[in-house]
């Protein structure tokens, strides 16, 4: 596996067994309920209802998913889900990389008080200001539109901190290089600062996309026909709605929303536990 | 080129790299924060949408309603339980996982790390609807399993006892690898040789942890439990599809009151509560300041 267990040699003494042993029950515990979402997916409705419960199907069925893809509008929250997060990511990223670009190397009046404000609202949440933004989006006349899922996001006073924090570390020397070559501002930017990042860009990155795949509470509150919802608005709204609740078509919608991430997870683990990491760190 | 143009340059350039960030900062962050205060202390309702200057400045009627609302003194109650039990259970099963993997006894370390951290990444609404399926009082995993060994388990999510118990075990279940790496990250971060010299003087584990481990990580506790703290205090995804706040109300929280009154069109009294809540969020991140810094 990872790197980080090769120096270390595997100890064979009771108290490790123990510990492990106790640990790879903690770790059932930890992924078991999301296997479990996975596999009850493809059981028929019978199946799931059935005690004792089986835990591969017995007889697999994609008919969950052929319900929530053919009869329910899944592909087109799916959709809305990718677009939203997507173009948040990279806006708010690229925003967030220039701003703490300027905050960190670059001397302009009025950089203090953007950094105040910036750090001022770092904590406000998102439950604080939903009322308020709901009455102004309204009056913007963008209820209901992607620009109302998307604009909000798009200025995160987190990743302007964290960005800062990150090129306060590049040198001073190699900005001047740039410069006295003649580049610009822009292509300093561009061609020196942001290749130097790119690890604190991946993991705000990862971070965002995140955020925004899972948010829920704004895209509740801002659109309310059903082609602009995302994943989990419809989810929520689907499963508190059903009159007799369909537990396979509510496991397969959460797997919809959930596998596609952990799959992404763990493909780039080490980077996002690390990134987490730093995060916490600086 | 003179040193003053050459300033005024660089400030026209850095103001370019901020505009964007600045404007929908300013728009979408500044004036929401701004009018929530205003919107406060008015009379504000859903058929102001439009005319949200057209409407009656009330003082402090909006704050003295909510304080004094029963259903919302129990929903600040369900909120301090929820905190109160969720939060030390959270960030002391992270602790204690970040010890053990960091003990150098753990055979596949990286396993153990990603498998607890999975869940973090997951949407809370989609757990939260796998949890009532696990939780489901007659074929579900947890009553069956329990059924196995003889157990008759109760109807966990429309029992009045039960149901906040179980969003707090959910909570915990999705956030506890959170908490977990960072602390990881901050105990690699403490030298090896002091635990080498204590274990000459000759400390034991627990002695090691008390004066060792816990003193040089409190900076990433504090880290850890004011972020808890803070998602903590705002919870309203499990409770919205959970338990839609019953029974009885017995797990209604602040925030999903908030979202019902802003649901009934009383956009005052709503944001009237987000302050509430925001000053809960600012006394609880002071506490733990308190709490935890670093002893001088």
């Amino acid at each position: 596996m990872a790197d980080d267990d090769a120096p270390r040699r595997r100890r064979l003494t009771p108290r490790a067994v123990v510990l492990n042993v106790a640990l790879l029950v903690g770790l059932a515990a930890s992924i078991g309920p999301l296997i479990w979402m996975v596999v009850s997916s493809v059981k028929p409705e019978g199946e799931i209802r059935q005690f004792p419960p089986t835990f591969l199907p017995d007889q697999l069925t994609w008919a969950n998913y052929t319900e929530l893809f053919a009869t329910l509008s899944f592909p087109r929250y799916f959709l809305n889900s990718v677009v939203v997060a997507v173009i948040v990511t990279v806006g708010s990223v690229l925003f967030s990389a220039m701003v703490g670009y300027a905050l960190a190397k670059l001397d302009f009046p009025g950089r203090r008080t953007l950094f105040a404000l910036v750090m001022g609202t770092l904590m406000v949440p998102g439950m604080v200001t939903f009322v308020p933004l709901f009455v102004l989006v309204a009056n913007l006349d963008l209820i209901n539109t992607y620009a109302a899922l998307i604009l909000p996001f798009l200025a995160a006073p987190f990743g302007v901190f964290l960005m800062r924090q990150f090129m306060l570390d590049i040198p001073d020397e190699l900005l001047d290089a740039a410069r006295v070559d003649g580049a610009g501002e822009f292509r300093t930017f561009f061609a020196v600062v942001l290749p130097q990042t790119r690890p604190a860009l991946a993991t705000l990155g990862i971070l965002t996309f995140l955020g925004s795949w899972n948010n829920f509470l704004w895209p509740l509150v801002a659109v309310q026909s059903a082609d602009k919802y995302t994943l989990p608005v419809a989810l929520a709204l689907y499963s508190t709605g059903q009159n007799t609740v369909q537990y396979g078509l509510l496991v397969a919608g959460a797997t919809v929303i959930v596998l596609p991430i952990l799959i992404v997870f763990l493909a780039l683990q080490r980077h996002i536990v690390q990134g987490i990491s730093t995060t916490g760190l600086k | 080129m003179t040193v003053s143009a050459r300033r005024r340059r660089t400030g026209l350039a850095a103001w370019g790299f901020a505009l964007p960030f600045a404007v929908l900062f300013a728009v979408f962050m500044l004036l929401p924060v701004a009018s929530s205060l205003y919107m406060a202390f008015t009379d504000m309702h859903g058929a102001d949408l439009k005319t949200p200057w057209a409407v009656n400045f009330v003082g402090l009627d909006n704050f003295v309603a909510v304080l004094g609302d029963p259903k919302f003194q129990q929903a600040a109650g369900n909120t301090l339980y929820f905190v109160g039990v969720a939060m030390p259970l959270t960030l002391g099963i992270a602790l204690l996982l970040a010890v053990l993997l960091n003990s150098g006894l753990v055979w596949f370390r990286s396993v153990f790390r990603v498998g607890f951290y999975a869940p973090v990444v997951t949407s809370i609404v989609a757990v939260a609807v796998v949890w009532r399926f696990l939780l489901q009082p007659d074929f579900g995993l947890v009553n069956s399993a329990l059924g196995m060994v003889g157990i008759d388990g109760p109807r966990w999510l429309t029992d009045e006892v039960w149901a906040m118990p179980s969003l707090i075990v959910m909570a915990t279940w999705r956030n506890v690898g959170y908490s977990m790496v960072i602390l990881l990250a901050g105990l690699q971060g403490i030298p090896r040789d002091l635990y080498e010299a204590s274990a000459i003087d000759g400390a034991g584990a627990v002695r090691q942890f008390r004066s060792i481990t816990v003193p040089l990580l409190r900076p990433t506790l504090l880290f850890c439990a004011v972020i808890t703290g803070i998602g903590y205090l705002q919870f309203f995804e499990e409770p919205f599809v959970m338990t839609q706040g019953g029974p009885l109300g017995a797990t209604n929280s602040v925030a999903y009151e908030i979202f019902n009154q802003f649901g009934f069109g009383n956009y005052g009294v709503s944001a009237a509560m987000s302050y509430v809540l925001f000053v809960a969020i600012v006394i609880l991140s002071y506490l733990q300041f308190r709490l935890l810094r670093t002893e001088k």
